[in-house]
């Protein structure tokens, strides 16, 4: 079912903004995800779809149905929340038919349709035990089981994986995936961690503020972060984000022709698509990601400070006359602390955010 | 997230006021209750202090207001004034020092323990404090009665009446017997709130068992200390057993306030006198409870 | 063992041993004079004659008011348990400004007015309500003397429960009485279990409302029929008086053996710092 909220505000009692005018449209069997830094709303916008939480203004559709002002009992969603929320005094086989048993199914056709949602998650020898008795990883897919029990046409996930500890994490990540996949239901989970989204979701919502600051695809969000913010929050390794000022071009060589961006006196390209967009003396931020610089003849000039080894790659610190740099370089290739590096970008990897507002330049 | 509980309510926010109703309709049968038979008869008492009501005669079927006669004729009283300056005493003796601190050294010790010391000890305190109270006075009568009673017997001090020649003392040890056990299971829980990892570090930096008492236990458990003491005082106060005992004998020598008012308001049929000193003692109540929130307060 | 630890030791099985004593003694007398033909004040070795239970059980009114005491303590519990219950989940739920204040003050309140000092007026509004001499006057007055210290236990255990399981039962589609029943009264079973037997034990000892509030003999409770045992003489008949005190006792011991075994005699966070 199509999720879309119009013009969402919630404003808590205290005073506090949550949701400040929100608009967002989740297609139909869309795997989507709200990503942000704690506090930016997120989980309110979660709790809001599911109805424990009240839009204070705006309207809320689930379908072609408008839930702004119904209960969450009656929305036909299901929710697995953060601690799972499984009922300690229940056995696994009751929590799963828990939603069965609100309905007022018999007995016996609870029982077997827990039976049957438990063996598909693999949960057929835990049945009788209690969720105390369950490892983490197992308590997830119990409560995953009886969000499925429920039929509901959205799930919402709170923070799934955040329970789960580094290794198991990653297993249960491609277990989400395709499950969703498999059942093929509108799914929403809030998280905060942006490899997560990156990994699971057909698009995400980078949220701050109560507000979405960027709507895409992993791939999108991923590479043209749209403003400083989600620059600075999406990656495993931080973008660099470097003061600079559009100044002329002093006409030496064929790509230098146009204008540059000064930054900490080095000279680079501005990129082709957005020339016509900046004029010498424009104040911007320009961002590059670690792993799309690659060390150069020139270029950014700085001394190696740090070296710290990530796996397959090491992530280098350089020390430049203005504000430090953060380059990823292969296995094999780290440099001595000490040694002088230049470091160049890929070409198109550059980025260039307006200075005032932290906006994407983007192609006219 | 920060706000997520922010706002709580019982069946979710769901607007038309549903939740907000269907939460008063749960509190209403306890607020019921609560209102007539707690708040409605202490409202009451501070009405009957103000007249002349009597159990019989006239007054009784007529009680005239005599407005604050009461209170200073009770604040005058000397009969009043000492049953005031007895259960101070008996707070103070058997509740202040005697339940807090040998609760608190019950608590102390037993932590490390064997576990069939503690089992024993503890069973034995609490027995203590759960049998009804009419069977503990009778017990307690017996303990320390001329007649064979037990403590005579063990002292090799025949025919000595403990409840005539020390009833104050007496009250206050039997009290002592009788509530140790709260004490003890509030400080145990205490303590064991206290982060062993403290009193590790204190170890570590060379603090003996008396320094790691002084530094880190007790400053870590001032807000249980207070919260017993409170308590403790509140139900010594008010508490009737030593009727049930001595009957305020010999001569209103072990009439604490409970049984004077007692002895006023039945035997004695002056029900608007009595009601004044009920209403003093709920003030004398009143003001620990406050000065304890302040307390409270201000280490918050 | 270095001497200050012999010492220590030492030290502290003297004080286990003058504990022991001091609790123990006094009670000696609960459980040899009932045995004892003739009983005195005085602990001396029993008979172990059960003379004096042959007694207990001619008299009128002495079984019968042990019945009388569980049927007030059985009341007033389920009627406690019940109440409080429902104000706990609704207090721990919503908002109310100055919620805690006022339950403290109503806890505080409590603890003062069920003793002598709101004696006179809980008789005359008995008298007024026609609830005197009747077990639901005794029962409604204790229970209101109860329900706020079972309310703010009670909303303790209500606190430490995760939102989430409410709110998990609610998306599903649960009422708010299908949450109560189904998750949040489950969860919180030891917290009723001790205000449970707390109400009981409270009501099985209290002797002061049902003594002012009955006047008929045969409905009074063990509470108050333990001080009716005379002799032909006047004298307490102390054969009687142990034990009827010992039978009276061991149904608050049984319960008492019930919660430490079930669920741990202690504090389950029910009062805070």
């Amino acid at each position: 079912m199509k999720v879309s909220l119009e013009e969402v505000t919630k404003v808590f009692d205290g005073g506090v903004t949550a949701l400040d005018a929100l608009s967002l449209e989740i297609q139909d069997g869309e795997f989507f995800a709200l990503l942000g830094p704690s506090g930016c709303g997120k989980t309110t916008l979660l709790r809001t779809i599911a109805g424990l939480e009240t839009a204070s203004s705006g309207s809320l559709r689930i379908g072609d149905r408008d839930v702004t002002r119904v209960p969450p009992g009656a929305r036909d969603v299901a929710m697995v929340f953060q601690d799972y929320a499984l009922f300690p005094h229940m056995t696994v086989a009751d929590n799963i038919a828990y939603p069965l048993r609100i309905k007022k199914v018999g007995r016996a056709e609870r029982r077997a349709k827990a039976a049957a949602t438990g063996e598909g998650l693999s949960l057929g020898g835990l049945m009788e035990r209690r969720p105390a008795q369950l490892s983490g990883g197992q308590q997830q897919r119990v409560a995953l089981a009886r969000a499925m029990a429920a039929q509901p046409t959205v799930f919402l996930l709170d923070e799934p994986l955040s329970n789960l500890d580094a290794r198991l994490r990653l297993e249960a990540r491609t277990f989400l995936k395709k499950l969703q996949h498999d059942l093929g239901v509108t799914t929403v989970f809030v998280t905060h961690d942006q490899a997560e989204a990156l990994a699971l979701a057909d698009r995400i919502a980078v949220m701050e503020s109560g507000r979405i600051r960027q709507l895409g695809t992993p791939r999108e969000v991923f590479q043209r972060p749209a403003n400083v913010f989600v620059a600075g929050f999406i990656g495993s390794t931080p973008m660099n984000l470097l003061a600079g000022e559009c100044v002329p071009g002093d006409g030496e060589t064929a790509t230098s022709w146009g204008h540059q961006i000064d930054v900490a006196g080095v000279r680079l390209p501005v990129p082709e698509d957005i020339v016509t967009e900046l004029t010498p003396g424009d104040k911007v931020i320009v961002g590059i990601r670690p792993e799309y610089l690659t060390e150069s003849e020139d270029g950014i000039k700085g001394t190696v400070e740090i070296v710290e080894n990530l796996g397959t790659t090491s992530l280098v610190t350089l020390t430049t006359t203005g504000p430090s740099v953060q380059l990823t370089v292969p296995e094999g290739r780290e440099p001595e602390p000490g040694a002088t590096l230049h470091v160049t970008p890929a070409p198109g990897r550059l980025l260039v955010y307006r200075a005032d507002d932290g906006e994407l330049i983007d192609a006219p | 997230m920060a706000h997520q509980t922010a706002q709580r309510s019982l069946a979710g926010d769901v607007p038309g006021g549903g939740d907000r109703r269907q939460g008063l309709a749960f509190v209403v049968p306890a607020l019921l209750l609560v209102t007539v038979f707690l708040i409605l008869p202490a409202l009451w008492t501070l009405y009957l202090g103000l007249t002349d009501y009597r159990l019989t005669g006239v007054q009784a079927a007529h009680p005239k207001v005599v407005g604050t006669a009461n209170y200073t004729h009770a604040l005058g009283d000397k009969d009043f004034r000492d049953a005031l300056g007895r259960t101070l005493l008996f707070v103070l003796g058997s509740a202040i020092i005697g339940q807090n601190v040998l609760g608190f050294l019950l608590a102390w010790t037993l932590r490390s323990a064997r576990r069939w010391a503690r089992a024993l000890v503890e069973t034995l305190v609490l027995l203590a404090w759960i049998l009804p109270g009419v069977v503990v006075a009778w017990l307690w009568i017996a303990f320390l009665k001329d007649q064979g009673g037990t403590l005579n017997a063990i002292l090799h001090t025949p025919g000595r009446d403990w409840w005539f020649d020390h009833p104050m003392g007496s009250l206050i040890v039997f009290n002592v017997w009788r509530g140790t056990a709260f004490s003890m299971m509030l400080f145990t829980a205490a303590l064991s709130s206290v982060p062993p990892s403290q009193l590790e570090s204190a170890r570590l930096a060379g603090a003996s068992g008396w320094q790691q008492l002084r530094d880190v236990v007790l400053p870590g458990i001032r807000g249980h200390i207070l919260t017993n003491t409170l308590l403790i005082s509140l139900w010594t106060f008010n508490d009737f057993t030593p009727y049930l005992i001595t009957k305020g004998e010999p001569h209103g020598a072990s009439a604490v306030l409970p049984v004077y008012i007692y002895l006023t308001a039945l035997p004695g049929e002056r029900l608007g006198f009595a009601s004044a000193i009920s209403l003093i003692m709920l003030v004398i109540n009143l003001l620990l409870a406050l000065a304890y929130i302040r307390i409270l307060r201000r280490r918050a | 063992m270095s001497p200050v630890q012999v010492v220590r030791r030492i030290g502290f099985y003297v004080f286990v041993a003058l504990v022991t004593a001091f609790f123990a003694l006094p009670m000696l007398w609960l459980v040899t004079a009932p045995f004892t033909r003739n009983p005195t004040l005085s602990v001396s070795w029993p008979d172990f004659t059960l003379g004096n239970f042959k007694h207990l059980t001619d008299d009128p009114n002495a079984l019968p008011s042990l019945y009388n005491s569980a049927v007030l303590s059985l009341w007033t519990m389920l009627i406690t348990v019940a109440a409080a219950a429902l104000a706990a989940y609704a207090l721990s739920r919503v908002r109310v400004p100055g919620r805690d204040g006022i339950l403290y003050l109503l806890l505080l309140l409590s603890s003062v007015i069920t003793g002598t000092s709101a004696m006179v007026p809980i008789f005359q509004l008995m008298f007024k309500l026609h609830l005197l001499d009747k077990d639901i006057g005794v029962i409604l007055v204790m229970t209101g003397g109860l329900l706020p210290a079972a309310i703010f236990i009670l909303k303790d255990f209500m606190d430490t429960m995760p939102k989430s399981y409410e709110e998990s039962a609610r998306v599903f589609g649960a009422n708010s009485f299908q949450v109560l029943g189904h998750v949040v009264l489950p969860n919180v079973r030891p917290g009723l279990a001790t205000i449970a037997v707390w109400a009981m034990v409270n009501v099985w000892g209290n002797f002061l409302m049902p003594f002012l509030l009955y006047r008929t003999p045969e409905k009074q409770p063990a509470a108050v029929t333990l001080n009716n045992f005379y002799t032909e003489g006047g004298q307490p008949n102390l054969a009687l008086i142990s034990t009827f005190s010992l039978l009276y006792s061991i149904p608050v011991v049984i319960m008492f053996l019930f919660v430490s075994r079930r669920y741990g005699f202690r504090f389950h966070g029910g009062i805070k710092a």
